[in-house]
């Protein structure tokens, strides 16, 4: 049980990494997500078959798959994704910066593998927005953009809350997988150093990078429970 | 301290009259050319052995679909059985990873370790080593076309990346010719992800021990080049009890007389092949 008091940096640092990936693939996600689920309630053929494709290859292929994709091919194709290296995001999120590609491309894996379900989590969302909302704006002469953006998109957002936190608690968890390729410093990263490099035993250690995990999942259950129950006083009322 | 040639010669003869006489005769108190009380004596009387030796070192000793180990830790371990008239059936193959290895000689599990057993003086603090019967060593494999990098020098200036595997001790040297970690060192869980981030230009180089470079280089001779110059000696040693030094000056000698002899370089040619050079001399540490 050393481990905690002698190597408590180690465990605060992949801590920040894993905090800085899922901050990035959570946001990416999201924005993503909205955009795939649109394409595919478009009334657009063409652009529904590319969302459908995404969706069917992305949530059905294995995360390893992505990652090592991400990681393996982008590179053969030419890029080390340094277009994620955004000004200022990059001070704050000191390895978009670096040298190193690997964090960018487990960011690009987790947030494109994440995205699809997003997508899902959304659509279903949009499901369950009333048939009328819709009707009623294309009624009143909202466009297609304009009837998603102001009456549709708002209220699926809130009926979609729930599953959407469900999926983000999985991508938290996902990112562990990040470690394999490349991204040391993670919450598993730190079970590389200290147990294969420093001997230290594996139990404790791995007990640490549970309860690192636990500290970004839990409030994140909290505050999905929080906003079931100020929905069902909203239906109530 | 190296035996002359003449004394080698004499040795090996002594040990294959003694291996002809014992396999000539089934009656085992005769096997015993060995010092009574020994333990060749012992081994040879019960003519089974326990051997550790790793299952999942590939060129080394890595078990196959028959369920038994092979490689070059396997075959050097055979030679040594074979000089206490222990037949290859009667060996009791005991997987031993590097974490039990000590702990499998103390604990009388195995009679001998032979599993790319590195020698060290902390190792030596709890169980004895013969041999080393073979010497690898860190060295560093680039792209064919990449002259920028000679050694593990070239890393100083920081502006090329190596690649290595999570918890080896290969990453942990390196790290002293690094100028900033975080930037300079990948690690991924497998060598093999480190030759596709090689190929894909996303490291400059790939260090570890020689002998699974090489095996690499083998297979992509177009596209990689190992440098070649082992910057670190990690001498394989065979493991016994502790001070049982009669033991192990009869390993070292039987090691000594196989080079000589060719056998080291049968076992050689089977299992390391061309993939990594034999070397000329083979010196044991006796002490």
């Amino acid at each position: 049980m050393e481990v905690f008091s002698d190597k408590l940096d180690v465990f605060w640092n992949g801590f920040l990494g894993t905090v800085q990936m899922c901050l990035l693939a959570a946001v990416g996600a999201l924005i993503l997500g909205a955009l795939v689920a649109v394409l595919r309630i478009s009334p657009i053929p063409p652009l529904r078959a590319v969302g459908t494709a995404y969706v069917t290859v992305f949530r059905n292929v294995p995360l390893t798959v992505v990652m090592f994709f991400a990681a393996f091919a982008l590179p053969l194709l030419g890029s080390d994704a340094s277009f994620l290296k955004i000004p200022g995001l990059r001070d704050v999120i000191k390895p978009l910066g670096t040298d190193l590609p690997y964090f960018r491309f487990a960011t690009i894996a987790l947030t494109l593998y994440t995205t699809a379900f997003v997508c899902e989590a959304l659509r279903s969302g949009i499901g369950a927005v009333p048939l009328g909302q819709a009707e009623a704006a294309r009624s009143l002469g909202l466009s297609f953009t304009q009837n998603l953006r102001h009456v549709v998109l708002p209220q699926a957002w809130k009926l979609a809350i729930v599953p959407l936190g469900s999926v983000i608690i999985a991508m938290v968890k996902n990112s562990a997988l990040a470690a394999a390729f490349g991204v040391i410093v993670t919450l598993m990263g730190v079970v590389d150093e200290l147990v294969s490099q420093q001997y230290y035993d594996a139990v404790p250690v791995f007990l640490g990078v549970a309860v690192g995990f636990l500290i970004l999942t839990i409030p994140l259950g909290l505050l999905l429970d929080m906003v079931e129950r100020s929905q069902k006083k909203v239906a109530t009322r | 301290m190296r035996l002359t040639r003449i004394a080698a010669v004499a040795v090996v003869a002594a040990l294959a009259l003694g291996a002809a006489a014992c396999g000539g005769d089934d009656d085992k108190s005769s096997s015993n050319k060995f010092p009574a009380g020994s333990t060749m004596a012992k081994l040879a009387d019960a003519g089974k052995i326990k051997i550790g030796t790793k299952f999942d070192q590939p060129l080394f000793g890595l078990k196959g679909l028959d369920g038994k180990p092979a490689g070059f830790d396997v075959e050097i371990a055979k030679i040594l059985t074979k000089e206490l008239g222990i037949k290859d059936d009667n060996i009791e193959w005991v997987e031993s990873p590097s974490k039990v290895r000590e702990d499998y000689i103390q604990q009388d599990k195995v009679s001998l370790v032979v599993a790319t057993y590195t020698i060290n003086d902390a190792r030596k603090e709890k169980v004895s080593f013969a041999g080393p019967y073979f010497t690898a060593g860190q060295d560093i494999l680039v792209r064919k076309d990449d002259d920028s990098i000679s050694g593990p020098e070239s890393f100083q200036a920081g502006d090329k990346k190596v690649c290595s595997v999570t918890g080896s001790t290969p990453a942990k040297n390196i790290e002293q010719y690094l100028k900033d970690k975080t930037a300079q060192l990948v690690l991924f869980d497998v060598y093999s992800k480190c030759l596709d981030a090689l190929k894909a230009k996303q490291v400059d180089a790939i260090t570890t021990d020689n002998v699974i470079l090489s095996g690499f280089q083998s297979q992509n001779p177009d596209a990689v080049k190992l440098l070649g110059q082992p910057f670190t000696r990690e001498p394989y040693g065979i493991g016994v009890k502790k001070d049982d030094k009669q033991f192990r000056d009869w390993i070292n000698d039987v090691l000594e007389a196989a080079f000589k002899d060719g056998r080291y370089k049968t076992a050689w040619d089977a299992t390391l092949g061309t993939n990594v050079k034999m070397p000329t001399a083979l010196t044991v540490q006796r002490y």
